[in-house]
């Protein structure tokens, strides 16, 4: 059996679901789709990033489930709101001398 | 030149997996599977095999990983019994429906409470629609040379498969085993190439999405499909086998059952202790059959009309309690398929065999006995026959 079919498409290009075209075992290849889903709607908690006390140890890149810390040449530059989900978990990795993210409850 | 050796069901799992050389290996040990996954750890620290063992802590890490090295397209396998196949569960679902081609030995054993360590197959009928492949093998040649094809069939159908064998009855007795070369299980199982892999950096995917209800119901027919495909290959990979090597196994086989007037079916080794219980009854003249059915999933429900439609008198024999109170998984699932023939065997339900217990040829005659009453009277045992309770 083939791995993956022929994902159909209808004219404006989203997916026709069939359960004969679907991609096999539910694997999303189209990466530009999957960015289009964005996922920081439902956080609670936003994480404010303060470049001027930051280090740049990097630890809230390497920690950060959501891939939602902007790194540019090495440094960090901001936080993504688009993905971000406000776990936290980027805060408490922060030095704690350092504390240059802090967690801040999000306005609606 | 054909090679004989002695090994206990457990060691010809292992031997075989040594063979098969998987990339990924992750396992936790659990009797009476323990041998199979020790047995395999020395092949790779003594440099034997060049897999990676994962060493974890408990059986629901031990699929977990084979789905993530499997996701990552590389061969995976695994081994487990009774509880760590149950801890297990609810990522047998993850595997099948990811379709990943994860191979596992399920070395059959009973469910606790009460705790008891021996063969019955109330863990892997309790996987029954968890999407895997089921295939169960009456011994440990047939256990040896299933594992080898099992790896074929998941690779070709996209599913991943438990091959069973019986918890010590098989997995810790000896046996004579005709092993392959490494050249000929290498040059059967092919090399895997999968379609993707999720380490390919440079063709990022997502492996896992949420399919709310607008696809989930299209992504779980389509494993139904694969299922349904996945008979014909099963059926053409044992063909290609025993073309190659001599030995040939059928979805679903019979002993004496060209003119029995009643038959028994049953899977994994009470088949083969059937067949002594038919010889002996076959000697004083006695018309008598027995089925083995080796692949309980998928159910191959068209060869199971075609073998027992024309039997008078047919004994289901389960080895796991269902608590149903009507009957045993296999008595439930073979008579729905005979449910609307005209022509169609009387039934009974036998459960046998719980936590171990030994079933005799001497039992099997009297089921059989008891089979030709049921002929005599022409009509069905309602009620549920428990062999050897006391």
């Amino acid at each position: 059996m083939k791995r993956s079919e022929e994902v159909k498409k209808n004219k404006e290009g989203c997916l026709l679901i069939s359960w004969r075209n679907l991609p096999c075992g539910a694997i999303l290849t189209d990466t530009k789709k999957i960015r289009e889903n964005k996922t920081g709607a439902w956080r609670s908690y936003r994480p404010i990033y303060d470049e001027k006390k930051c280090i740049q140890c990097l630890s809230c890149w390497i920690y950060c489930p959501d891939s939602s810390i902007i790194v540019k040449d090495g440094k960090v530059v901001g936080i993504n709101y688009d993905y971000c989900k406000g776990c936290g978990i980027c805060a408490s990795v922060c030095p704690k001398k350092v504390q240059a993210i802090k967690m801040e409850k999000e306005k609606k | 030149m054909k090679k004989i050796v002695a090994k206990t069901g457990n060691e010809a799992l292992a031997f075989a997996m040594k063979q098969i050389a998987p990339d990924v290996v992750a396992a936790y040990p659990i009797t009476p599977s323990t041998e199979v996954v020790y047995t395999f750890s020395s092949f790779v620290a003594d440099g034997e095999v060049d897999t990676e063992f994962v060493a974890v802590e408990s059986e629901h890490s031990a699929i977990s990983a084979c789905i993530a090295a499997a996701a990552c397209g590389a061969r995976a396998m695994t081994a487990t019994a009774s509880q760590g196949l149950a801890l297990m569960h609810e990522m047998l679902f993850i595997a099948s429906a990811l379709r990943l081609p994860i191979v596992m030995a399920v070395v059959n054993r009973t469910l606790s409470a009460p705790l008891n360590i021996h063969c019955d197959h109330s863990d892997s009928l309790a996987s029954r629609d968890s999407g895997w492949i089921q295939l169960f093998c009456a011994n440990s040649q047939e256990a040896y040379d299933t594992l080898i094809q099992a790896v074929r069939i998941a690779e070709e159908c996209y599913l991943p498969v438990m091959v069973t064998i019986d918890g010590f009855i098989l997995s810790h007795c000896m046996e004579r085993i005709e092993v392959l070369s490494d050249e000929e299980v290498k040059d059967f199982i092919k090399e895997f190439k999968p379609n993707y892999s999720l380490l390919d950096v440079d063709n990022p995917i997502t492996v896992g999405p949420a399919c709310l209800p607008d696809s989930y119901f299209e992504h779980k027919r389509a494993v139904a499909e694969a299922m349904r495909e996945s008979l014909p290959v099963i059926e053409k990979v044992s063909r290609e086998f025993g073309e190659r090597f001599g030995r040939y196994y059928d979805i679903m086989e019979g002993y004496e059952t060209k003119d029995c007037e009643v038959a028994i079916i049953a899977m994994g080794s009470t088949y083969e202790t059937a067949t002594v219980a038919v010889d002996n009854l076959r000697e004083k003249g006695e018309k008598v059959g027995v089925f083995k059915l080796k692949t309980f999933r998928p159910f191959p429900h068209q060869k199971i009309l075609k073998e027992l439609r024309e039997i008078p008198v047919l004994g289901v024999l389960d080895r796991a309690e269902p608590l149903s109170s009507y009957g045993g998984i296999l008595y439930t699932e073979i008579r729905a398929v005979l449910a609307d023939e005209k022509k169609k065997p009387l039934t009974a339900s036998y459960i046998y065999g719980l936590g171990g217990r030994e079933i005799t040829p001497e039992e099997i005659e009297e089921v059989f006995e008891e089979l030709f009453l049921i002929k005599e009277k022409g009509k069905s045992k309602e009620e549920v026959g428990y062999i050897g309770v006391k």
